[in-house]
């Protein structure tokens, strides 16, 4: 009885043909066999974002041969790139979660202050750097608690946290702009001491984002910011722990400031709350230049990266050309704009 | 204002749906369906899941386009080839999710897309006296037009919803399932609406599973099965309860069940005491053993798949949930796939995949710890994993590294029950729906892995809303209505009728005018 549906009254024969003809039809999907996988999908923006950089790259030696092929101005350009791209790093793990986090600037601008004050730099250089990366990871796990716990909207949280920063930096600071002490100068030779014709915040940088790319695509932790950030719901029910995941995620985020923090006192030998101001525009941007979906579950950090290179390459060669800052922005916004314009193109290519 | 007369048998119907057929790949939503509809009746709809009931009002919204056959208004045939043509001759659909905007008012939202506006102003004095108008016609002339719709009862709601209908001068109004979201004093207040729209002529087409409505506020009723009219017109009033199932069930589905193992289960597994969840479940208990497959029958909203969500621990509930003696925490999944039990979801797009990833990052979504160290994953182990259940369960194409969202709903949905296979260990599987848009062959191979998956000892509860299938797999049967178990027995000892009956809650003892 339980074998076959009693009920059921097509022939076997009819029955055959009609099961054939379902398998036939799953067997051979829309699209024919595995054209692409999720790599080729991948590559296709980064070889667009690569190009991107070859053409500007050429622009920079056409207009300005002197001055933008010498090493120093690639040096300068990496060191430029530096600070953003710690900070992009931490974003794009929060944007391919999902979330958005508008803080990193203020962020860093306090955890600066905060390692430069007279009662921090009594301890050296070490507790300066331990200092900055507490306050950035603090004042991260703050907007994570907020936003997972909180339940408030990562807009509304970071942003909170952006105006509270900067103001708590302004308030610690009294807006004075605070130089790394001369026992200190530990913090200034990330940027002045060179390996291999290179400042040491540039491996740092480096580091970052090796570390970075490791985590997002072998560990669990990297599958499940994908996971959560994609479909929050499946991820739930698929046992994994969406909110304290998320809450880490802005805590990654705010680790990064607080090396961000590091980087810009070596660079500028100062702590300011003026630091880092529109730093999350700019990350933001380099993110979705690189092909992650702002609305999460999409992307990769070597597209992000790019999309920095490229960003900090535009204000060179303006630089370099003697162009105003006005012009600079425009280029900017037209960019991003042409950027997720040619993406969804690839994407709707592809899929 | 015309007047309407009773029987108007001479003059051709205000709506004639002759022969209309609707193709989808793989499957034949409608065969043939008819459907006549007088002016100023509530004329009801009725059918199984999958009959093609939602299909047919899609065509009528002119949200789909039937492939042959004819819709005639008034006798004349007309095209209603969007749902803007649908809405310009008359035909406003409500459907079961009203789709207001809740930070609009009354007004706004009743005139939403055909505002009063004089060069792109809202002329907010004639929209809310026009609003009062329809409103005060419904016998709701106390709702404020000014009130924002997020601040209504879902009485409320549906009120307005309908006055959007009446806005557009409807003549035909669809209603899905209206009263699913309603309590009971609030449904009696829908069908006083109801009556006030028919006696102006209007025709409303009523859709629900819960004969003792159809009862009460039905004229007629044509009853779907398999996409064919299979009756028409009978008279919703003394047509017998028995009659209406019968022609209700029966349907022609190429269901193959895989035979029922010889011996007893293992021991109990799962055990739900006095469980019950705010407003969706009350007082529930029972048990399932190692081995057995458990099928809870209902209809949406009777509760079921909130028991299954219970128990996953994926919502707030109140009484004891063990499996194996170890108890369930509401709200801590991680807990409860770390106790050995797995969900395939509801809603498998939504709750179930991550449709832009591939087929193998699908699978190894809940169970990444196997193969990594201190978070660092094995990517040879894990592609090895993937690879092998591709294979065990035949998933088209047998690529892992293929996106899942191109692959068919069968082969999603063995990768989501794959996702609870990798490795040994798991003791249950919640199973919502889990042939819900399923095409046959796939289906076939679904349940028998899931006997199979029985016969190695899982326990598996299963929900579906089509009776054979719960019928034809379960082991035991849990009857759903209302959020309370209304019978329990053996799937030998139960037949589609009974189960029919049981959960549309029109027990022949209760309710049938005539027979037994």
């Amino acid at each position: 009885m339980t074998e076959v549906n009693p009920q059921q009254v097509s022939t076997p024969k009819a029955d055959e043909t009609g099961k054939a003809k379902a398998h036939a039809a799953v067997a051979t999907p829309p699209g024919g066999g595995p054209r692409f996988s999720l790599g080729a999908i991948g590559d296709i923006p980064h070889i667009g974002l690569v190009l991107a950089l070859v053409i500007l790259a050429a622009v920079g030696l056409v207009t300005v041969p002197d001055s933008f092929g010498t090493a120093s101005n690639m040096v300068s350009i990496l060191a430029l790139a530096a600070t953003i791209g710690v900070i992009t790093v931490g974003a794009t793990f929060v944007i391919i979660g999902g979330g958005i986090d508008l803080s990193v600037g203020a962020v860093m601008a306090l955890a600066s202050v905060w390692a430069t004050t007279l009662a921090t730099q009594e301890y050296g250089p070490w507790v300066m750097m331990i200092c900055a990366i507490l306050v950035g990871t603090g004042a991260g796990l703050l907007n994570g608690f907020l936003i997972s716990y909180g339940r408030m909207v990562p807009f509304i949280a970071t942003l909170a946290m952006l105006v509270a920063a900067r103001g708590l930096a302004q308030r610690m600071s009294n807006r004075k702009t605070q130089l790394v002490g001369p026992d200190n100068q530990l913090i200034v030779d990330l940027s002045t001491t060179r390996v291999l014709g290179l400042p040491l915040l540039v491996y740092i940088f480096a580091v970052v984002v090796i570390i970075g790319w490791l985590i997002l695509n072998r560990t669990t932790f990297g599958r499940r910011t994908y996971a959560v950030g994609g479909n929050p719901e499946a991820a739930r029910l698929a046992g994994i722990n969406v909110r304290r995941h998320t809450m880490m995620l802005y805590a990654l985020s705010g680790f990064c400031c607080g090396i961000a923090a590091i980087l810009i006192m070596a660079r500028t030998t100062t702590g300011s709350s003026t630091h880092g101001d529109l730093y999350e525009l700019d990350a933001i941007a380099a993110v979705i230049i690189g092909g992650t979906l702002l609305t999460g579950g999409r992307g990769t950090i070597v597209g992000a990266i790019l999309g920095l290179l490229i960003f900090t390459v535009i204000t060179n060669l303006f630089i370099l050309n003697g162009l105003n800052t006005s012009d600079q922005l425009i280029a900017k916004g037209l960019i991003i704009v042409a950027a997720v314009l040619l993406q969804r193109r690839s994407l709707n290519a592809s899929t | 204002m015309e007047d309407i007369s009773r029987e108007q048998s001479e003059t051709p119907p205000l709506l004639a749906m002759r022969d209309i057929v609707k193709q989808f790949p793989g499957v034949r939503a409608l065969d043939g369906v008819d459907l006549d509809v007088r002016a100023g009746e509530v004329h009801c709809l009725l059918g199984q899941n999958g009959a093609g009931k939602s299909t047919l009002i899609k065509v009528l919204a002119g949200a789909h386009q039937p492939d042959s056959g004819e819709v005639l208004m008034n006798g004349e045939p007309v095209k209603l080839t969007t749902p803007t043509a649908a809405m310009k001759l008359g035909v406003a659909t409500i459907y079961q999710e009203l789709d207001l905007v809740d930070g609009l008012s009354v007004a706004e939202n009743v005139f939403l897309g055909h505002e009063h506006a004089t060069m792109g102003f809202t002329r907010r004095g004639t929209t809310n006296a026009a609003t009062r108008k329809i409103l005060e016609r419904l016998g709701h002339g106390e709702i404020r037009p000014t009130t924002e719709v997020g601040r209504l009862s879902p009485a409320g709601k549906q009120v307005v919803s309908m006055a959007r209908a009446l806005s557009h001068d409807a003549r035909i109004i669809v209603m899905d399932e209206p009263s699913a979201a309603l309590a009971h004093d609030e449904v009696s207040n829908l069908f006083r609406i109801i009556r006030e729209v028919t006696a102006q002529g209007v025709a409303v087409i009523y859709i629900s599973h819960r004969l003792e409505e159809i009862r009460e506020i039905g004229d007629r009723v044509t009853v779907l099965k398999d996409g064919r009219t299979v009756a028409v017109g009978l008279p919703a009033k003394d047509t017998p309860t028995n009659k209406v199932v019968s022609l209700m069930t029966g349907r022609n589905v190429e269901y193959v069940f895989p035979p029922r193992p010889d011996g007893g289960f293992g021991d109990e597994l799962l055990t739900i005491q006095n469980c019950s969840v705010a407003g969706m479940v009350r007082d529930v208990s029972f048990s399932v053993r190692a081995g057995e497959i458990v099928g809870l029958a209902g209809l949406v909203g009777s509760g079921r798949s909130e028991i299954i969500e219970a128990v996953y621990g994926a919502r707030k509930f109140s009484g004891k949930i063990t499996i194996n003696g170890e108890v369930v925490k509401p709200g801590n999944t991680t807990r409860s796939v770390g106790l050995g039990m797995g969900l395939a979801p509801e809603e498998r797009k939504a709750q179930g995949l991550l449709l832009g990833q591939t087929v193998a990052r699908n699978i190894t979504l809940a169970s990444m710890e196997r193969y990594s160290t201190l978070g660092w994953i094995n990517r040879k182990k894990e592609a090895e994993e993937a690879a092998h259940l591709v294979k065990a369960l035949d998933i088209r194409p047998p690529d892992p590294n293929r996106v899942i969202k191109t692959l068919s709903g069968g082969n999603q949905q063995k990768a989501v029950i794959g996702r609870w296979l990798v490795g040994e260990g798991r003791k249950l599987l919640l199973l919502d729906e889990p042939t819900r848009g399923v095409d046959v062959g796939a289906r076939a191979e679904i349940y028998a892995l899931v006997r199979k998956l029985a016969d190695e000892g899982v326990g598996v509860l299963l929900v579906s809303s089509e009776v054979p299938e719960v019928l034809g797999l379960a082991d035991r049967v849990l009857v759903i209505r209302e959020g309370r178990i209304v019978r329990e027995a053996g799937a030998g000892e139960l037949d589609e009728h009974t189960v029919l009956d049981l959960v549309m809650d029109a027990h022949p003892v209760t309710s049938a005018p005539s027979h037994d």
